[in-house]
């Protein structure tokens, strides 16, 4: 038990170039720090986020996939959020039907003003990924 | 497809990187990938000898794609893809990793920091292995501008421009141009009247043969991007014909409707047809459609039949203009900090105690005490004014945590103006700290508390209650270490500056960003001060962040000098980021056409086909297609899957 809970999980965080990568950014300018656990991905947007970089994602082995775009009503692209939140729920309930501990996937709505929250989000995800251990169930057997 | 031969340039940035990342481990790792056929790492790469460095290494490897680990794409991405195309590749074939905001700047831990960056880097080559090479699509240019706001930086702004003979659309909210600088009586640290530093600027503005004046006008509506914006506002109708009217003021006399004066902040009261401020800009009445009996003849019509110039229309509608512009100005202001949120200070219920503009408004010669500073409640002349700093600012408990910054200076002035008025009277001011960087303003402090004999206290008041006609104070002198109990004729609040309601509204029309205190967020806190983060949009005067006179007029000025640059190009390009159909993949099914935003995409012939002009590169579309038979240009989905496995490769 104990050393599950030590375990750094690896993260996949899909951020939105215009809300939370630039809050990313702010967080980096405030120097609020957070745990490296998490790897940056910038999209355009979060609508331009297949299902199936999620999946991609636990495929590869992430213990944990964030998604992070505009709040709702301040999308770039005037919609992309909504279709995001939309593909996410789906994302959500497909975890849940095949056993991945709800936990493992977050969406955050985190604008460029947010450095602060950015820092949380990361922090909170992380803390909250530490004691579900490894993700094995969508995980691809290593090729030898 | 031949392999790529991509050089990979990690920056230390002096130690901002180096500190907490091994640089010289990920230019090692990144040396071991498949594609990268150069490392270099140094300690400053977007200097002129790190620049000059990376175009010799595209030369001498004959490199076609380069990777720079750095900061921020925001900050430098520009910068090193012009330096591609100096080197002769495409630029579009040069990507950012940012391991300075997202990784060094954040993490202390140094092992963890490099791997992290490792990541990052490595993501970004993959990424860059699949990169096409792109040319940008040029775009013609509309040679007009809006300007949204006329207050003074709004003024300025539109005079710039229009100066330069580039066509002005001005657009205010109200019904005259003129701003809070209007309603000032004297401006620090000069004491010049403000009415006769901005009227002649207003005539200016009203005279201009390049500037289209829009009041009573809000804008509902932004489509298009920079260079090609169109704009939808809305024309409020005002009842009166501003060419016919002749200022006679008949109207007000007969008018039977009494209402509070937003103009004169509430102390004095107006007719629903109304003058804001007699040499408003433009020169007419009036009328307010919300308060006016119901624009019925049959019910009123008193104005319109003692109107003998016949300006009077009951038939006016609003209007919806639609206006192409090039480029646009956000200058919507600010507004004070409710006194309803300051309960320990009576918020806003207690008579005789005043905000900062309505003191101004009874010391300028134009508004209703005709420059009398008499107190509201008796109409007497106040002896004793207690004059509080800070209210709501600094207080990141309880209000707004930024310093107002032009309180410490209009305070001053207040308790100037108050004793050049009463020169019996006292004046007490209680403060935190005494800000006063700028030109002459320490001197004028000085002047407030020496030759006007004005008493500062430095502390907090902690309550403040109406005790025998009179306001108690309730405060506290930190530096003799005593409380403090004043009985003042009158109170004056230096409340904080808040983003005006209209900032609130314009941000979300524009889609430009707010900072955490809701003012208007500037592209670089440095770099670009008067830009958006939109292209093409540019803020300029309190609605950005709490500034003074002067401040504003010389952001208003830059951001002039930013649109006329910017409009002064033939076409402008735009990046080529775009959606593109894989046509073999199609099947036609509709279901990205549905999924745009921006109806860029039409079904011909059974597949689906991207309008270039349109497409804004969101990649909505290529998220909905299930064959994957539409990408977005250098964000495919091939690269992003190869990202993801970078990501998590240990």
């Amino acid at each position: 038990m104990s050393e599950q809970q030590v375990y750094e999980p690896r993260v996949v965080a899909f951020l939105c170039k215009w809300c939370s990568s630039a809050g990313s950014d702010l967080a980096g300018v405030s120097r609020i720090q957070y745990p490296a656990n998490a790897t940056p991905i910038t999209v355009p947007c979060t609508g331009a986020i297949s299902p199936m970089y999620i999946m991609s994602a636990f495929n590869k082995g992430a213990d944990g996939v964030l998604v992070s775009g505009c709040h709702i009503g301040d999308c770039h692209y005037i919609e992309g959020n909504y279709l995001a939140r939309r593909k996410m729920q789906l994302i959500m309930e497909l975890l849940e039907f095949i056993g991945v501990e709800p936990n493992r996937f977050r969406m955050s709505w985190v604008s460029a003003a947010e450095g602060a929250k950015f820092a949380q989000v990361i922090t909170d995800f992380v803390n909250d990924l530490k004691p579900l251990g490894p993700q094995e169930k969508l995980k691809k057997a290593e090729h030898s | 497809m031949s392999k790529k031969r991509t050089g990979v340039f990690v920056c230390h940035c002096g130690t901002n990187i180096a500190a907490t990342v091994d640089v010289a481990k990920v230019a090692k790792e990144m040396a071991g990938e498949d594609t990268v056929a150069f490392t270099k790492e140094y300690v400053y790469m977007c200097s002129e000898p790190g620049q000059e460095s990376v175009v010799q290494a595209i030369k001498d490897n004959k490199l076609d794609s380069v990777v720079v680990t750095c900061c921020s794409p925001n900050l430098h991405e520009k910068t090193f893809r012009d330096n591609a195309t100096r080197a002769g590749i495409n630029n579009f074939t040069c990507e950012i990793a940012n391991i300075r905001e997202q990784c060094s700047w954040v993490h202390n831990d140094k092992a963890k920091g490099t791997e992290k960056a490792i990541k990052i880097s490595r993501s970004v080559v993959r990424r860059v292995n699949r990169n096409q090479p792109l040319d940008a699509i040029a775009v013609n240019v509309t040679r007009r501008a809006m300007v949204i706001g006329g207050g003074v930086a709004g003024i300025q702004a539109a005079l710039d421009i229009a100066n330069a003979g580039v066509e002005v659309v001005l657009v205010e909210k109200q019904a005259t141009i003129g701003g809070r600088m209007l309603q000032l009586s004297e401006t620090f640290p000069t004491l010049d009247c403000s009415q006769c530093v901005l009227s002649p600027k207003m005539v200016e503005v009203k005279r201009h043969p390049k500037i289209k004046l829009m009041t009573y006008s809000e804008v509902q509506e932004l489509t298009g991007s920079v260079g090609n914006f169109q704009v939808k506002a809305l024309k409020k109708p005002t009842f009166v014909d501003p060419d016919k009217c002749k200022l006679c003021d008949e109207c007000t006399a007969v008018c039977p409707v009494v209402v509070p004066n937003e103009y004169e902040l509430n102390l004095t009261a107006r007719r629903a047809i109304y003058i804001p401020y007699a040499q408003a800009i433009p020169a007419s009445f009036t009328l307010d459609e919300s308060v006016c009996l119901g624009l019925n003849p049959i019910v009123c019509g008193k104005c319109k039949d003692v109107c003998e110039a016949d300006a009077i229309n009951y038939d006016m509608r609003p209007e919806t203009v639609t206006e192409d512009v090039g480029a646009i100005v956000v200058a919507t202001g600010f507004d004070l900090y409710g006194q309803e949120n300051m309960g320990e200070l009576g918020g806003g219920k207690i008579e005789d105690v005043l905000d900062g503009l309505q003191f101004e408004r009874l010391c300028s010669a134009s508004g209703a005490t005709k420059g009398h500073i008499l107190r509201p409640s008796d109409h007497t002349e106040p002896k004793n004014v207690v004059f509080i700093q800070c209210v709501g600012s600094r207080d990141p408990a309880k209000h707004c945590a930024y310093c107002s910054k032009i309180c410490c200076m209009y305070t001053a002035k207040h308790a100037q103006l108050y004793k050049h008025h009463v020169p019996d009277g006292r004046a007490y001011v209680f403060y935190i700290d005494i800000r006063s960087g700028g030109k002459g303003y320490e001197e004028f402090v000085q002047r407030t508390m020496e030759d006007n004999d004005t008493l500062y206290l430095r502390g907090r008041v902690s309550r403040l209650y109406r005790h025998n006609g009179k306001v108690r104070v309730l405060g506290t002198d930190t530096l003799s270490g005593q409380n403090v109990e004043i009985d003042a004729d009158m109170v004056v609040l230096a409340l904080a500056m808040v983003p005006s309601k209209g900032t609130t509204e314009i941000a979300k029309v524009l889609k430009i960003g707010r900072d955490k205190d809701g003012f208007l967020a500037e592209a670089h806190p440095k770099l670009k001060p008067v830009e958006s983060v939109t292209a093409g949009i540019y803020l300029a005067g309190a609605a950005q962040a709490p500034k003074d006179i002067p401040e504003t007029v010389a952001q208003a000025g830059a951001a002039a000098a930013k649109v006329i640059a910017l409009l002064s190009q033939a076409t402008l390009s735009r990046p080529p980021l775009i959606a593109r159909v894989r046509r073999s993949h199609c099947t036609g099914c509709g279901m990205c056409v549905d999924a745009c935003p921006f109806i860029a995409i039409r079904l011909e012939n059974g597949k689906a086909v991207v309008n270039e002009a349109l497409c804004e590169g969101c990649g909505s579309c290529s998220a909905t297609c299930l064959r994957a038979a539409i990408d977005v240009k250098n964000v495919t989905q091939l690269q992003i899957y190869e990202m993801i496995e970078a990501c998590l490769a240990v």
